[in-house]
């Protein structure tokens, strides 16, 4: 079976500096997989350059058989590939729900003058879409009294979750999540460890996420991938990984 | 309840609304047919209809617009050529009418129904608003307001040099010498022809209804799955790109559907003003409408209203009407008319320094101007 995704020779080169250098990396079905690497090492870089928000100077992007290279990000989250955000970009303004609900835009298909004349169509429209925004905070655990505070007043554990719950409304395939540990303590890691698996088991989704806890990565990723100064350094499993003296070094540095 | 209570609860607004309404309907019935207070008030509901127009660019969509007389321009012109005799020699000298009145089907040039005209006007504005945003969508802030400000410029030149551009033996705008006169509004079904010479009633309830529509549709995009992805590009594009929301597209609707709005304002204007003239169509226009919507309180609709209603009001009859000889009783030799901008100008400095949201800020922009949301940050490499 050929992977859900599939990066060939991909490299990113910012003028002078090569960001990802030749970085070829599969994603089977309904895997967990994990890139790790110090930082600086790219990861982020390749993330925007799956979802569309980087073009790849060299190499192709393949997902479900399609050739998704330099698409538009848009087309690509309509494709099925959602993400979220190292640093939690949220829209501030709007409501947890509405910020879910903008998540379902590329499912959606009321147009200008449908929503002028809020057709029936319409109106069911938004009426389903709100409610599986509802569904969907739910699912990540939200509150419900938070369901119609404005993101920027949420907590930041709060925040995270809704920004999953976001990406998740698209209907995606594969989610892409970048550090969705980062500020949270053992038990919420914990927690959300078991909500990928959850995820992954029950909806069928496959999941590449960058990740710095060691903990996280090592318990819940099927395949690990390390990157260092754009290169793919080391991949396999979480043992193979961890017994890599490529990767020790990343981390800790050459033995003197 | 208290007041402010019963303002923000859902039935009170509607019941202010509705009262609001009740009293705009029944405003001409307090004056004479030809009144300077109807003059005015009907300048009144075309400048509110154009700045809530502006208000979908600017206010929803965040796209700052220095160029928005260009839609009044459109909108003033499409009435100009389709309803007056500016192409007399078409149609073999007859003309062409459609659904016009026994009076005017005897004149020659274009003869379109006004109600017609309004509905070919929204479109034309439409794709011109569409075609101008074209060249701004990699832009953003201030170079957008720059393009849009040139765009502004080439209409209103055009508009001005427009008699030196012919085709055959026709100009395409007459410039200062303006095209005039312009067919009034006409009901087919009930035979009645608008005379803004006899009559200045039926143009107000015009322009009621048209205003009514506007805020309708502003209403109604701004609670859409539009209006939703305006803000979410408003606030963070690279965010709304990744959550699927096409940013061409969505700009694009945004621009098109502002200056649709703009359009329908300038048909009408032009309509009553019996004259679609160069002069009209000026730089300073932009900012003027410019100023309603940030004064309201950019993205707020009822603060936007209030603001282009404030600002109308001042600038057609407060001060060439009210307060034009105020200089000369302090012995000054000059009328309030010729400084109208400066007072506009300080209205807005003063509006900056004490509420910078506007009168009536929509939260979400009261939220985004203390806590400085929303990043600078463009989707720089994704192909548009």
């Amino acid at each position: 079976m050929t992977p859900l995704l599939q990066a060939s020779a991909v490299s990113k080169i910012f003028g002078g500096l090569v960001a990802v250098n030749e970085v070829t990396f599969e994603i089977p079905h309904k895997s967990i997989v994990s890139i790790i690497g110090p930082n600086g090492a790219g990861k982020t870089t390749f993330f925007n350059m799956l979802t569309g928000l980087y073009r790849p100077t060299t190499g192709m992007i393949a997902f479900d058989g399609t050739d998704i290279t330099a698409m538009r990000p848009d087309r690509i989250l309509a494709a099925g590939i959602a993400r979220t955000f190292q640093n939690i970009r949220l829209f501030a303004t709007m409501s947890a729900r509405e910020n879910v609900m903008v998540g379902q835009h590329a499912r959606m298909s009321g147009g200008v003058f449908g929503s002028i004349l809020r057709t029936p169509k319409v109106r069911a429209e938004e009426s389903r879409v709100h409610e599986k925004a509802g569904e969907m905070l739910e699912l990540v655990g939200l509150a419900r009294k938070e369901y119609d505070q404005t993101a920027i007043n949420l907590s930041y554990g709060d925040q995270r979750r809704v920004e999953i719950a976001r990406a998740l409304a698209s209907e995606p395939q594969l989610l892409l999540l970048d550090e969705p540990t980062a500020g949270m303590n053992p038990q919420e890691s914990d927690r959300l460890t078991a909500f990928m698996r959850e995820l992954r088991d029950e909806r069928d989704l496959t999941i590449l996420l960058i990740e710095h806890d060691m903990k996280v990565v090592m318990g819940v990723s099927e395949r690990i991938t390390v990157l260092d100064h754009g290169e793919k350094i080391a991949e396999g499993d979480p043992t193979e990984v961890r017994a890599n003296p490529l990767v020790v070094e990343a981390y800790l540095g050459k033995q003197a | 309840m208290t007041a402010s209570g019963f303002a923000r609860s859902k039935n009170g607004q509607r019941a202010i609304v509705a009262v609001v309404l009740l009293l705009a309907v029944l405003y001409p019935l307090a004056f004479d047919t030809l009144a300077t207070q109807m003059d005015v008030a009907i300048f009144v509901l075309a400048y509110v209809m154009m700045a809530l127009g502006l208000n979908i660019v600017v206010g929803f969509a965040g796209l700052l617009d220095l160029g928005y007389v260009a839609f009044y321009a459109i909108g003033a012109y499409s009435i100009g050529w389709l309803a007056s005799d500016h192409f007399t020699g078409i149609g073999g000298e007859k003309g062409i009418h459609v659904l016009v009145s026994d009076f005017v089907q005897s004149s020659s040039g274009i003869h379109v129904n006004f109600f017609l005209v309004l509905v070919a006007a929204m479109i034309i504005a439409a794709v011109l608003g569409a075609l101008i945003g074209l060249p701004t969508l990699r832009l953003r802030g201030d170079y957008i307001a720059i393009v849009t400000l040139a765009f502004g410029e080439i209409i209103g030149r055009i508009a001005l040099n427009g008699d030196e551009i012919t085709f055959g033996q026709y100009q395409l705008t007459n410039g200062q010498q303006a095209i005039s006169p312009v067919d009034q509004p006409f009901l087919p079904g009930v035979n009645y022809e608008f005379d803004s010479a006899f009559n200045l009633r039926p143009y107000y309830w015009t322009g009621l209804v048209l205003l009514c529509f506007t805020l309708f549709v502003n209403f109604r995009l701004r609670d859409s799955r539009l209006g939703r992805a305006w803000i979410a590009l408003r606030e963070d594009e690279v965010a709304a790109a990744s959550t699927g929301i096409p940013l061409v597209r969505t700009k694009l609707l945004a621009y098109a559907a502002g200056a649709a709005l703009g359009g329908i304002a300038g048909a009408f204007l032009g309509s009553y003003n019996n004259a679609i003239n160069s002069n009209q169509f000026q730089f300073s226009f932009s900012i003027f409408v410019l100023a309603m919507v940030i004064l309201g309180g950019m993205g707020s609709i009822w603060g936007v209203t209030a603001g282009a209603f404030a600002l109308a009001l001042i600038d057609r009859y407060l001060i060439p009407e009210v307060f034009d000889d105020l200089p000369s009783t302090f012995g000054l030799d000059f009328q309030l008319t010729q400084l109208s901008f400066g007072i506009f100008g300080f209205l807005l400095v003063l509006i900056m320094i004490l509420r910078p949201e506007g009168l009536f800020p929509e939260r979400r922009r009261k939220l985004e101007l203390t806590e400085g949301v929303g990043t600078d940050e463009t989707v720089y490499e994704a192909r548009m």
